[in-house]
């Protein structure tokens, strides 16, 4: 979608000759307001679920089948990337039915190592992009950065939209970085686009109204995901905003039947956790987004986690840190 | 006027904290005598309550077993002081929960401090007695050390709920290990009050977790733990310790049997002089190979 054709659709849904800011702010600011009490209640009773055994097996395998296994450090090396992408392919070398992740997430210029390491296993690589995580530079570095992780063999692109933009209330400029940088994910050919998820780093949003704002307006200039976080600013992913990006996504598939995926990112650390999640995304936004195509989790640590439970589910018995791979 | 009873719902140690069971379940503990008499309620552990303390043990042995071993030796010194300030309140526990009368029970609560404070002197002498400098036939330094070897589950004796309850204790922490304790299943209220003289010294959070609640449920759990590196089943009187030996075997934890030759456990005379051998059992060994000179 090129991003005039994305003004032009973002038209037709607003019902506006001309997509000016205005018009943005009058779409957005029309949306219903957020009931903070009722919001954070809602995720709280969604949270006291009992799980029982069999469902936990089904969780814990979709869940590790849904994690975008990350390493976003400035002290990356690509010896680490690499052994992350043979965690990623072989999570638990002693047992070998258990499922791989969904992607790899890394920095631009780890993706050729990445692309190499994963080769035909079918796991995706997905680069952070957009001068992440603060965003803070000119669309045409934004766009550079995107196409060179797109030409490294990216299969996904995680943006940062910029959050100076969005609280000065220039929403318009945030949706034409967005769609531009969706247009930059596009490849020549056969070959499939980049698919972009577009982070909202809810934690500087300030309030819940601004996160079903942001969700609304990355959707309408083209998001395939929207995703919670960078990992690098607290308050992270957290149960209400990820609930709150979920109802999103459900209303926005009721107005134009397209399904956007949702990720939350940092913070999720147990398994426990990953399951309450499951159980949101379920209750919210339904079925359909029990799939790693609509939903992930960002996330390093919770793998471990999430492989200590399936041991012990295997094996009867309390599993510990030894019996995992160290990443 | 007449006071009404403050009756008591004792909680877990886990990490510091005074949780309560996972489970929601607690149990009537009974003084010991002719006429049993209620004494307070306890807190029932169960297997979650076991994986949680091993979590928070397996979390405090770095900074336990980085702790210096002069500054462990004060720590410990520490608690030593606090339950000498608490004397009345234990020889009271001791004497309801074992049957005892007054001045038998001071001897028991005597013991237990004098036991502590031995032990305490200890962290800061085990390298030089238990490690060593080895003779060997090339041109090495070549140096024995021990090293702490983790988490340690403990089955805590059932019989005697102090000074048995110290025995095992402060063995395995004075060199840097962590611990899950399972008190004493019917005599669990020394043990409960350890963990408040421990939660108001220095001992760090997770060092010493204690469960209360029933062995026969619990310990197969810590036996069969893959994060517990070794288990002391001095308490598994009423559970075949067999069985336990067994399930910790299969992640090779070290094991410290219960006293007496049969496979039933008989409680040894905790009054008798310990030697090292509880702290060596909780022990490996590292050696070093360094080249020398001419």
């Amino acid at each position: 979608m090129s991003p005039s054709s994305a003004t032009s659709r973002a038209r037709e849904l607003l019902g506006v000759g001309s997509l000016t800011n205005k018009a943005l702010r009058t779409w957005l600011h029309g949306l219903p307001g957020v009931d903070q009490v009722g919001i954070e209640a809602r995720a709280a009773a969604l949270a006291t679920r009992s799980i029982k055994t069999t469902s936990k097996e089904w969780a814990i395998d979709t869940a590790i089948g849904m994690i975008d296994l990350t390493t976003l450090e400035g002290a990356d090396t690509p010896g680490k990337v690499r052994s992350l992408c043979a965690k990623a392919k072989l999570p638990d070398p002693t047992d070998l039915g258990t499922p791989q992740v969904a992607a790899v997430c890394v920095y631009g210029d780890m993706v050729h190592i990445a692309r190499e390491s994963l080769g035909d296993s079918g796991i995706h690589v997905a680069a952070v992009a957009t001068a992440f995580p603060s965003g803070r530079a000119s669309l045409a570095v934004k766009l550079a950065d995107t196409k060179d992780a797109v030409r490294a063999g990216a299969d996904e692109i995680d943006m940062v939209i910029d959050r100076g933009a969005f609280l000065a209330g220039d929403y318009r400029l945030v949706f034409d970085q967005i769609a531009a940088v969706k247009e930059a994910c596009a490849r020549t050919g056969d070959e499939p686009d980049a698919h972009l998820k577009v982070i909202l780093e809810t934690g500087e949003l300030a309030t819940y109204d601004n996160v079903r704002r942001a969700s609304w307006l990355a959707m309408l200039a083209g998001a395939d995901f929207i995703k919670t976080s960078t990992g690098k600013i607290q308050p992270a992913a957290t149960m209400p905003v990820t609930l709150l990006m979920l109802e999103a996504v459900r209303d926005w598939r009721e107005l134009t039947g397209e399904l956007v995926g949702v990720k939350p990112a940092g913070g999720i650390r147990t398994s426990k956790d990953a399951l309450r999640y499951l159980v949101m995304v379920s209750e919210v936004a339904g079925d359909d987004w029990l799939t790693p195509q609509r939903f992930r989790f960002g996330a390093s640590s919770l793998l471990t986690d999430l492989l200590l439970q399936r041991q012990k589910l295997r094996t009867g018995v309390y599993s510990g840190a030894d019996y995992v791979t160290i990443d | 006027m007449s006071r009404l009873e403050v009756r008591k719902t004792y909680k877990l140690y886990i990490g510091g904290a005074f949780p309560r069971s996972e489970s929601g379940r607690s149990y009537e503990v009974m003084s010991s005598g002719r006429a049993p008499k209620f004494l307070a309620n306890a807190a029932q552990g169960s297997r979650k309550d076991i994986r949680d303390a091993v979590v928070a043990a397996r979390s405090a042995v770095k900074g336990w077993s980085g702790a210096t071993a002069m500054g462990r030796g004060q720590v410990l010194y520490r608690v030593g002081e606090i339950l000498e300030g608490r004397r009345e309140q234990f020889v009271a526990e001791v004497a309801s929960s074992e049957g005892l009368t007054r001045p038998q029970a001071a001897k028991v609560v005597d013991a237990a401090i004098d036991r502590w404070v031995w032990y305490a002197g200890w962290p800061d002498k085990l390298a030089q007695v238990l490690g060593n400098l080895n003779p060997v036939a090339g041109p090495y330094f070549d140096i024995s050390a021990p090293e702490p070897t983790g988490v340690v589950g403990i089955l805590a004796p059932q019989e005697s709920s102090l000074l048995g309850l110290v025995s095992v204790i402060a063995p395995a922490i004075v060199s840097g290990n962590t611990v899950v304790v399972v008190a004493s299943e019917d005599r669990p209220l020394p043990a409960i009050s350890l963990a408040e003289v421990l939660a108001t010294s220095d001992v760090p959070g997770g060092v010493v977790n204690i469960v209360t609640g029933r062995t026969a449920e619990v310990a197969p759990w810590l036996a069969a733990h893959r994060d517990v590196n070794a288990i002391d089943l001095a308490g598994a009187t009423a559970v075949p310790w067999g069985e336990l030996e067994a399930a910790a075997a299969d992640t090779v934890k070290r094991v410290v049997r219960p006293a007496g030759t049969g496979t039933d456990a008989v409680e040894p005379d905790w009054f008798a002089t310990p030697d090292l051998s509880r702290t060596r059992a909780f022990l490996e060994t590292k050696t070093v190979w360094h080249p020398k000179g001419q």
